[in-house]
């Protein structure tokens, strides 16, 4: 049940946020300091989730064999390569250093 | 920032000659949106496919088919729906989790505000264009020159990203029940490995690698000692706190300039 809340609430939230885009008159989100924040706000969470969900297994900190993966998908970015090769990497990373017992 | 991600996803999805678009006469001829429909389609399909990635880290985070399904519907928008999925599977409480997918996924305000202006849409249309405002129909869309080509490249990248998005996370859902133990084929880390492919392109420059390192620190420091979910809220507050440091520090240069002249 909770999963379902969850769904619905991000579900409404995305979709009106993307709407008051389309509504709003021009000019009204414009200020620099929005525009700033608006902008540096994806960057603070996508750091934080990556690193989360790199080095974390619950409430704790750990270093397994998805570090790896992300070492690969970093490289394959660096790389230039498209986007789902760049997942495919770190996946196919974590999977080979996986069964080596890693 | 849109034209930030206008430039990333014409250069990195559709490859080199992107950028060497047939010149469009007066109005977008037959090759011009030839031209408009095959990037369009570029995008929406490679990151279309990528909905598999989706749908796999959605069942292998325990969420059933039917919910991973109704995630690509109804929020389809990337980042926020692998949040949302990363935080409930660390066992976070449904609220805190939806603000997480929440917050990142404000920059489709500013990406329909950039789009309201070009797009001229009619206010019936909104309503269902807004489900579409997301960053690849954004990047879309301000890559073309003029009104017609912008609208046809919106609604091309639209449709089939949407289309695809929505069937590979149906095949990724039912692909990762079939297989089982997601974490032994490696697919754990495909989470995040797209949060740092959408990253990357961001850290352009000293602030935004500042805000990203701050937010890691505060995002894993905090993950030991708070609820789950809410770590991640902590490490946006790097955000305002780079732009009020940058802020200060820019006001004393200005100061001591001033102080200087006179």
């Amino acid at each position: 049940m909770n999963v379902w809340i969850a769904i619905a609430v991000t579900a409404a939230g995305c979709y009106l946020v993307k709407l008051a885009g389309l509504l709003v008159p021009a000019g009204a989100l414009e200020r620099p300091l929005v525009r700033r924040l608006s902008a540096l706000l994806p960057v603070a969470l996508l750091a934080a989730l990556t690193a989360q969900q790199t080095f974390s297994s619950g409430s704790a900190l750990v270093l397994d064999a998805r570090a790896a993966g992300l070492a690969a998908a970093g490289a394959a970015l660096l790389l230039r390569a498209p986007f789902l090769v760049v997942v495919a990497a770190a996946v196919a990373v974590t999977a080979g250093v996986r069964a080596l017992g890693g | 920032m849109a034209d930030d991600v206008a430039g990333r996803v014409a250069g990195r999805q559709t490859g080199p000659g992107a950028g060497q678009r047939p010149e469009p006469a007066a109005g977008p001829g037959h090759a011009a949106r030839g031209a408009v429909i095959r990037d369009a389609l570029g995008v929406g399909i490679a990151v279309g496919l990528s909905g598999f990635a989706f749908g796999v880290t959605a069942a292998g985070s325990g969420l059933s088919v039917a919910q991973a399904c109704v995630l690509s519907l109804l929020v389809f928008t990337g980042a926020s729906q692998f949040a949302l999925v990363g935080a409930l599977a660390a066992g976070g409480n449904p609220f805190t989790a939806a603000a997480g997918a929440f917050f990142l996924g404000t920059r489709n305000a500013f990406y329909g505000l950039r789009l309201s202006q070009l797009l001229a849409l009619p206010k019936a249309v909104k309503p269902f264009a807004a489900h579409w405002v997301i960053d690849e129909t954004t990047a879309v869309s301000l890559a073309q020159r003029d009104r017609s080509s912008a609208r046809l490249g919106f609604t091309v990248t639209g449709l089939s990203l949407y289309v695809l998005w929505n069937a590979t996370t149906l095949l990724g859902a039912l692909g990762a029940e079939a297989i089982g133990d997601t974490a032994a084929w490696g697919l754990d880390a495909a989470g995040p490995a797209v949060f740092l492919a959408l990253l990357a392109p961001m850290l352009k420059t000293a602030t935004e690698r500042a805000v990203a390192v701050l937010a890691l620190v505060l995002g894993l420091g905090f993950l030991p000692v708070l609820p789950a979910g809410v770590p991640v809220l902590v490490a946006a507050l790097a955000a305002p706190a780079v732009l009020y440091v940058k802020g200060r520090g820019e006001r004393a240069r200005s100061a001591t300039d001033e102080g200087r002249t006179r």
